[in-house]
């Protein structure tokens, strides 16, 4: 086990640098750069700039640079909010980040495998068509959309929750509700169908033969070889809650990371597209291992050294 | 050929007939994408403008139109871009294994733990805005998709002992993969393309409302969207309407792939793709 954890670790170490050394060289390379917007400056302040942040130098030796101030923990200063470092930046930005990350993970998790085991026990009943309506609904509609119906609802039209920005619990409703939906939608599905086969396999049967109580056999027997589907997905769910996080947080205007990537992307600050890509890249790693490890551990006949063919 | 179902019947029209008002815009639109009627601005829908106008006067409904030959475009050329590049590197890797097989997989590993999206915005700013790359990029990172699909169906099959027998008569490699591999592989390729066209209109519609995608006046349903949420507190429409017709189209993609999947393979209930 703990063998297994360092080789993917390990491994993780080097996709991790593969990463930031594709994204490094993919924005370095990019044509404009940081200081070529709108004000036509003199060449030579120019120049000055670009020399203070090593900008003059050719992009292998910046890169050089890079990963050593890196592995000294040492981010860089931005380009845009010059003075400030990276580390400051996203220091403040990730904990709102992080905070509708892991609340619309719970909430997808927890309502998701609620409502797929609820359609699923009930197959062919109303509720089992409204759910399935909603998994295939929530691959549809795109975050933008859910938030516009979501504020003119509850904002504009009932005034229940702020439109915007980040004052309140309040305001972390109609965010986390966004980006919840499509997680949900997915997590829905691949429960109701796990769930389907559990309820038609021999353990069930016996369960039900034994006389066990239905709700017994749907919600103890069968609910745990129904998690395995979710669980697997949790990597690819982590990956579009980092993506959704970026409408959302433009849409309502929240100081998270996701919006300073989406800046920084457009403004070629490089430094600060650098350190949120690792940030990203370390979470989306460790997100990875945690649902290879849950699977192992839902699933005894797993075994980790395996290479799962997918 | 067992009887279709009502939803995907009626998802097949639904997609044929927005095909067809794309391709048919000029003929049935009054007013021109790009015109400007300054005192006319952010009506709501009426005789005149079915769809009403947006912040400078423009007419909704042929933004629409037009919009829609932009999404539907890039959904269906990237998504055939992504099954050509997934089927030579999943073809080749399913089929060759070993050492090609885990320097591909790597590849496609990596596009996968990071999100595709990610990846296109950076691609976004390499190319520049513009239809082209936003052709480019989609296509770049939707590709991993088909390619795992692939070789993991390759895999099966080399195994098979049709190909067992097609090597025994001296075939070539590249002859056995797309002579003989391939056309088996047609029934879950058209599912998974099903499926990924909705995934890059949508694809397209994020780039584009993050200020990444298609360049003004040129329109898309994602850039009607941008700017309708700018509008959101007194012209709701401009947001509800290309948010709802690519709503309506991802749904009737969605439908028909998911139709599709349980009537080719009954057995197997389709899984969701759950990037992005």
């Amino acid at each position: 086990m703990a063998i297994y954890v360092i080789k993917r670790l390990f491994s993780a170490a080097i996709t991790l640098w593969l990463l930031v050394t594709l994204v490094f060289f993919l924005i370095r390379l990019a044509p404009g750069g940081p200081f070529d917007e709108e004000r036509a400056w003199p060449p030579e302040v120019k120049a000055n700039i670009e020399k203070r942040y090593g900008l003059d130098q050719p992009v292998y030796r910046q890169y050089a640079t890079w990963i050593a101030n890196v592995s000294r923990g040492d981010l860089h200063e931005s380009f845009q909010y010059s003075g400030h470092p990276v580390s400051e930046i996203i220091g403040s930005g990730l904990p709102i980040s992080a905070t509708l990350g892991v609340f619309a993970l719970a909430l997808s998790l927890g309502a998701g495998i609620a409502l797929g085991c609820l359609a699923a026990w009930r197959e062919g009943s109303w509720i089992d068509s409204i759910t399935t309506f909603i998994s295939v609904a929530g691959v549809s509609l795109p975050a933008y959309l859910v938030a516009s119906l979501l504020i003119l609802f509850f904002s504009l039209y009932l005034g229940w929750f702020p439109p915007a920005l980040w004052d309140s619990p309040a305001s972390l409703v109609l965010p986390v509700a966004t980006l919840a939906f499509r997680p949900l939608a997915v997590i829905m599905r691949l429960t109701r169908s796990a769930m389907l086969e559990s309820l038609r396999s021999d353990f069930v049967r016996t369960a039900r033969a034994k006389g066990v109580h239905e709700r017994a056999i749907v919600f103890k027997h069968a609910l745990r070889n129904s998690l395995i589907p979710a669980l697997t997905q949790l990597g690819p769910i982590a990956g579009g809650l980092v993506t959704g996080s970026f409408v959302v947080e433009l849409i309502f205007q929240l100081p998270g990371i996701g919006k300073h990537f989406v800046q920084a992307v457009l403004n070629r600050d490089y430094p600060i597209v650098m350190g949120i890509t690792l940030v990203y890249g370390i979470i989306l790693l460790l997100c990875n291992l945690a649902a290879d490890l849950l699977y192992a551990f839902a699933d005894p006949r797993v075994r980790l050294e395996e290479e799962r063919t997918a | 050929m067992r009887k279709m179902k009502l939803s995907a019947r009626l998802s097949l029209a639904f997609l044929m007939l927005i095909s067809l008002m794309a391709i048919s815009a000029p003929l049935i639109t009054r007013h021109s994408y790009d015109e400007q009627n300054i005192q006319r601005r952010l009506e709501a829908p009426s005789h005149d403008y079915w769809m009403g106008t947006d912040l400078l006067g423009r007419d909704l409904y042929s933004r629409m139109l037009y919009g829609a030959r932009t999404s539907l475009t890039v959904g269906i050329c990237t998504t055939l871009a992504a099954l050509l590049l997934g089927l030579l590197g999943g073809a080749t890797a399913g089929y060759f294994g070993g050492r090609i097989d885990r320097a591909l997989m790597r590849v496609v590993d990596l596009f996968y733990l990071f999100p595709s999206l990610l990846l296109a915005i950076l691609l976004m700013i390499f190319l520049g805005r513009g239809l082209s790359g936003i052709l480019i990029s989609i296509s770049l990172t939707a590709w991993v998709v088909q390619a795992r699909l692939v070789r993991g169906q390759v895999l099966q099959a080399r195994e098979l002992a049709y190909v067992e027998s097609a090597r025994a008569l001296g075939l070539g490699n590249a002859r056995i993969i797309f002579r003989h591999v391939v056309p088996n592989l047609w029934g879950p390729i058209i599912v998974s393309l099903t499926l990924q066209i909705p995934t890059n209109i949508m694809a397209e519609s994020f780039l584009s409302f993050l200020g990444l995608g298609i360049r003004p006046p040129l329109s898309s349903w994602g850039t009607l969207a941008a700017d309708g949420l700018r509008a959101i507190r007194y012209a709701p429409h401009l947001i509800i309407f290309p948010g709802g017709i690519l709503f309506l189209t991802a749904l009737a993609f969605n439908t028909l792939g998911d139709w599709l999947a349980g009537w080719l393979d009954p057995a197997r209930a389709r899984i969701l793709p759950s990037r992005q």
